[in-house]
C-alpha cells in the first residue's frame, strides 16, 4: 500500500453539515442488548465515540464485537437499547438506511463480490454517490462523481493497479484492501471496522495500520481489532467486552492499567486468545 | 489533486472479440433466413420460417427470465404466466373478428402483464432462494387454473385471435403483420431490441446494483441499496419483456390456451437459460435455439425423444459450466486460458 496522502483522506471524507457540535458525541449507545434465544451476546453495552476519536473494541473470540458492530450498522436488530448516531436514535433501522446515513462498515469474514473485478466491486459501493440507482438507461460509466470516489479509493488503499483482476483471484490480504477501499468509496461519516487485518501477514497489516493512523484524523472510527500493538497505536479511546459485557471503557492508558482488565484479560503476555 | 490514472478499460472501444463476431455471424445467417430458405430447404422452408420466428419469441422469454435468475439471482418458476398473460391479453383487450390495434392492445397488455407482476413480485421478493421458487411456482400454477376455468377465456381450450394486429398511422397500414416474412423481422427486431435494451440495462446504476444483489443481496444492502426495491423493478421489467413475448407468440399462433402459463413452460425456459449460459443475455438466445432445434431434430428421429432430449440436457449441463455462451467463448478465444478474466468483464461493461 502507498503512503497515503493527507489531501486524499480529506477528500474522501463528507462534507461536514451533519457533523454533530463538539459536545455532543458522534455515537453513542445505551443499554444495547441483543439476545439470540437463550444467548445474551451483547448485553447492556454503553460506549461513546466522539468526533476525531479512533475507539477500539477488544476481546476474546465470542465476546459479542462482531454483533456489536452488526448492530451499529442495522446488520441485526437489538433486542434493547439506543443508539444514538448524530443524535439520532438509529435502532432498528435496516442496514441499508444506516449506510446511507453514513455509518460505513467492514466485515471480519472478508464479503466482497467475488465474481466481479476490483473495479467492479468498488464500483458498487461508490454508487452511493447517487441518492438512489433506480436509473436504467444512461451508462453508470458516465457518472464522473461514483468514478472520482472509486479512483480515490483505491488509491488510498492501494489497489489501483489491481483494477481489473477478478477480486476472486486476489491474495487475502488484498482482499482485505479491497474490502477498506469499497468502505472508503461510501464516503461515510463514520467508520466501524471488525478485525480489517483479520488473517494478513505482518507487513499488510503495517500497511493498513499507517492507513488507519491517517483515516482516524478525519473519521471518527470504531475499530474491533485483535492485534494489540495496533490497538495501542491507533486507539485513543478503548473498551473491553467479555461475555457480551463492558468489563472496561475509557481512554486507553487507562483502561490499559485497570486491575480488572490486567487480571481478567491483558495479562502478562496473554494474547493468544 | 490530479486524479489518479484513469482506468478507461470499460469506456475505450476495443475491437470487438472473436466471440463478439461469432454472435454477430449467427445473427446474420438468423437475419438472412427468408433470402435463402427457400433454396436450401424446398418445400419445407415456411414451417421452417415459422418455427424460427416462434424461437426467437421462445429467445426473448428467456432473456425476461435471464435478467430475474441469471442477473438478480431470483430463481422463478412462475415466469410463462406472464408470457401466457401476454398473449391473453391480446386475445381480450382485440375485437373479436377484426384486427386489433396495436398501438392500444401492447400499451394495454404490458400495462396488465406489469400490474400482476408488481402484486405477485410484492408479495413474493421477500422471500429468497428456494421459498421464491415455490412461491412463483404457486402463483404461475393460480394463473394457469384461473384461466384453464375461465369461461371468458375459452376455459381449458383457449381462445382464437382470428386476425393478427394492425400496425397503422392515420389509417395506412405500415407493416402487414399477416405476411410470415415481415412477421419474421418483427419478430427479429423484437428479439434484437430486447437484447439491446437489457444490455444497456445492465450497463446502468441499475444493472450495476442488479448484478451485485445477485452475487450478495445481503453485502449489497449493507452498503445502502435496499435489494427488495431493486428486485421487484427487475421482477416487472423481466415480466413484461416475458408479457411481449407472449403476445408476439398469441399474434403468430392466433391461438392462446393455459398451457402458454404452466409450470412445465417456466420449467423449459429455465433449462434454455441454464444451458445456454447463465447471466449473460445472449446465453438465452443459444439455449433458446440450441433446446428448441435439438427437440425438434431428436423429436423427428425417435418416439422416445425426451428420454434422449432429457439424457443430452443433463450431460450438456454438467459438462459446460457456463453453458454454451461459456463454450462458444472458450472456442472462439485466441488463447485458452484467458477466457477465464479477461472475456467476463468485458461481456458486462
Ligand atoms: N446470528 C447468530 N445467531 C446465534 N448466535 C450468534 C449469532 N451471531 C453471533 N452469535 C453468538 O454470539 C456470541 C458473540 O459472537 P460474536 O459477536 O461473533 O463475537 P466476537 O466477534 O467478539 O468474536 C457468540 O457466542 C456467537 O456464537
Ligand atoms: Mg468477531
Amino acid at each position: 500500500m502507498k503512503t497515503v496522502a493527507k489531501a486524499d483522506i480529506r477528500r474522501m471524507q463528507h462534507a461536514s453539515k451533519a457533523t454533530p457540535p463538539a459536545a455532543e458525541p458522534v455515537m453513542r449507545v445505551e443499554g444495547l442488548t441483543k439476545s439470540f434465544g437463550g444467548l445474551t451476546a451483547v448485553a447492556r453495552v454503553d460506549l461513546i465515540v466522539n468526533a476525531g476519536e479512533a475507539h477500539a473494541v477488544i476481546g476474546p473470540n465470542g465476546a459479542g464485537k462482531s454483533t456489536l458492530v452488526n448492530l451499529l450498522t442495522g446488520h441485526l436488530k437489538p433486542s434493547a437499547g439506543r443508539i444514538l448516531f448524530g443524535g439520532r436514535d438509529i435502532a432498528g433501522l435496516p442496514a441499508h438506511k444506516v449506510a446511507r446515513l453514513g455509518i460505513g462498515r467492514s466485515y471480519q469474514k472478508t464479503n466482497v463480490f467475488a465474481p466481479l473485478t476490483v473495479w467492479e466491486n468498488v464500483w458498487l459501493t461508490g454508487q452511493t454517490a447517487l441518492p438512489h440507482a433506480m436509473r436504467f438507461l444512461r451508462p453508470a460509466h458516465t457518472h464522473k462523481a461514483v468514478r472520482e470516489r472509486v479512483e480515490e479509493a483505491l488509491e488510498l488503499v492501494g489497489l489501483t493497479d489491481r483494477a481489473h483482476t477478478p477480486a476472486a483471484a486476489m491474495s487475502h490480504g488484498e482482499q482485505r484492501q479491497l474490502e477498506l477501499a469499497m468502505v472508503l468509496a461510501t464516503k461515510p461519516r463514520f467508520l466501524a471496522l471488525d478485525e480489517p487485518m483479520a488473517g494478513m501477514g505482518p507487513e499488510e497489516s503495517e500497511k493498513v495500520v499507517d492507513l488507519l493512523l491517517e483515516l482516524r484524523k478525519t473519521y471518527p472510527v470504531l475499530l474491533v481489532e485483535h492485534d494489540m500493538d495496533a490497538v495501542f497505536s491507533i486507539a485513543h479511546t478503548l473498551t473491553v467486552m467479555v461475555n457480551g459485557r463492558v468489563l472496561e471503557s475509557g481512554p486507553v492508558e487507562q483502561v490499559r492499567e485497570s486491575k480488572a482488565v490486567q487480571d481478567a484479560y491483558l495479562g502478562d503476555g496473554d494474547e493468544d486468545y | 489533486m490530479t486524479p489518479a490514472a484513469p482506468l478507461t478499460a470499460s469506456t475505450a472501444w476495443q475491437a470487438p472479440s472473436r466471440f463478439a463476431l461469432l454472435l454477430l455471424a449467427l445473427a446474420a445467417v438468423l437475419a438472412f433466413y427468408p433470402l435463402y430458405g427457400e433454396a436450401l430447404f424446398p418445400g419445407q422452408h415456411d414451417y421452417f420460417l415459422q418455427k424460427l420466428t416462434a424461437i426467437m419469441i421462445l429467445a426473448m422469454l428467456a432473456m425476461s427470465l435471464d435478467l430475474l435468475v441469471g442477473i438478480g439471482g431470483m430463481v422463478s418458476l412462475g415466469h410463462a404466466a406472464f408470457f401466457g398473460l401476454g398473449g391473453y391479453a391480446l386475445a381480450l383487450f382485440g375485437p373479436e373478428y377484426e384486427a386489433a390495434n396495436l398501438w392500444t392492445t401492447l400499451p394495454m397488455t404490458l400495462g396488465a402483464v406489469g400490474l400482476a407482476a408488481l402484486v405477485i413480485g410484492a408479495l413474493s421478493i421477500r422471500t429468497g432462494g428456494i421459498y421464491f421458487i415455490m412461491i412463483t411456482l404457486a402463483f404461475g400454477q393460480m394463473f394457469y387454473y384461473v384461466f384453464n376455468d375461465a369461461d371468458f377465456a375459452g376455459g381449458s381450450d383457449g381462445t382464437y385471435i382470428y386476425v393478427r394486429p394492425a400496425v397503422e398511422v392515420f389509417g395506412l397500414k405500415l407493416v402487414d403483420l399477416g405476411d410470415a416474412v415481415t412477421f419474421f423481422y418483427v419478430v427479429f427486431a423484437a428479439m434484437m431490441g430486447t437484447y439491446v435494451f437489457l444490455r444497456v440495462l445492465l450497463a446502468s446504476p441499475f444493472g450495476k446494483v442488479l448484478r451485485g444483489i445477485g452475487i450478495n443481496p445481503q453485502r449489497v444492502r449493507g452498503v445502502g441499496y435496499n435489494p427488495d426495491a431493486y428486485k421487484l423493478v427487475a421482477f416487472v421489467i423481466g415480466a413484461m419483456l416475458a408479457g411481449l413475448a407472449g403476445y408476439l407468440s398469441a399474434a403468430q399462433f392466433g391461438f392462446v390456451n393455459p398451457s402458454m402459463m404452466s409450470w412445465h413452460h417456466s420449467g423449459t425456459v429455465l433449462v434454455m437459460v441454464i444451458l445456454g449460459g447463465l447471466g449473460t443475455l445472449h446465453g438465452a438466445i443459444l439455449g433458446a435455439f440450441a433446446l428448441e432445434i435439438l427437440h425438434a431434430v431428436i423429436e423427428a428421429r425417435t418416439e422416445h425423444w425426451l428420454l434422449v432430449l432429457g439424457g443430452l440436457i443433463i450431460v450438456m449441463v454438467l459438462t459446460l459450466p457456463k453453458g454454451i455462451a461459456g463454450l462458444l467463448e472458450r472456442l472462439t478465444s485466441p488463447r485458452a486460458n484467458r477466457a477465464r478474466t479477461g472475456h467476463e468483464d468485458r461481456g458486462e461493461s
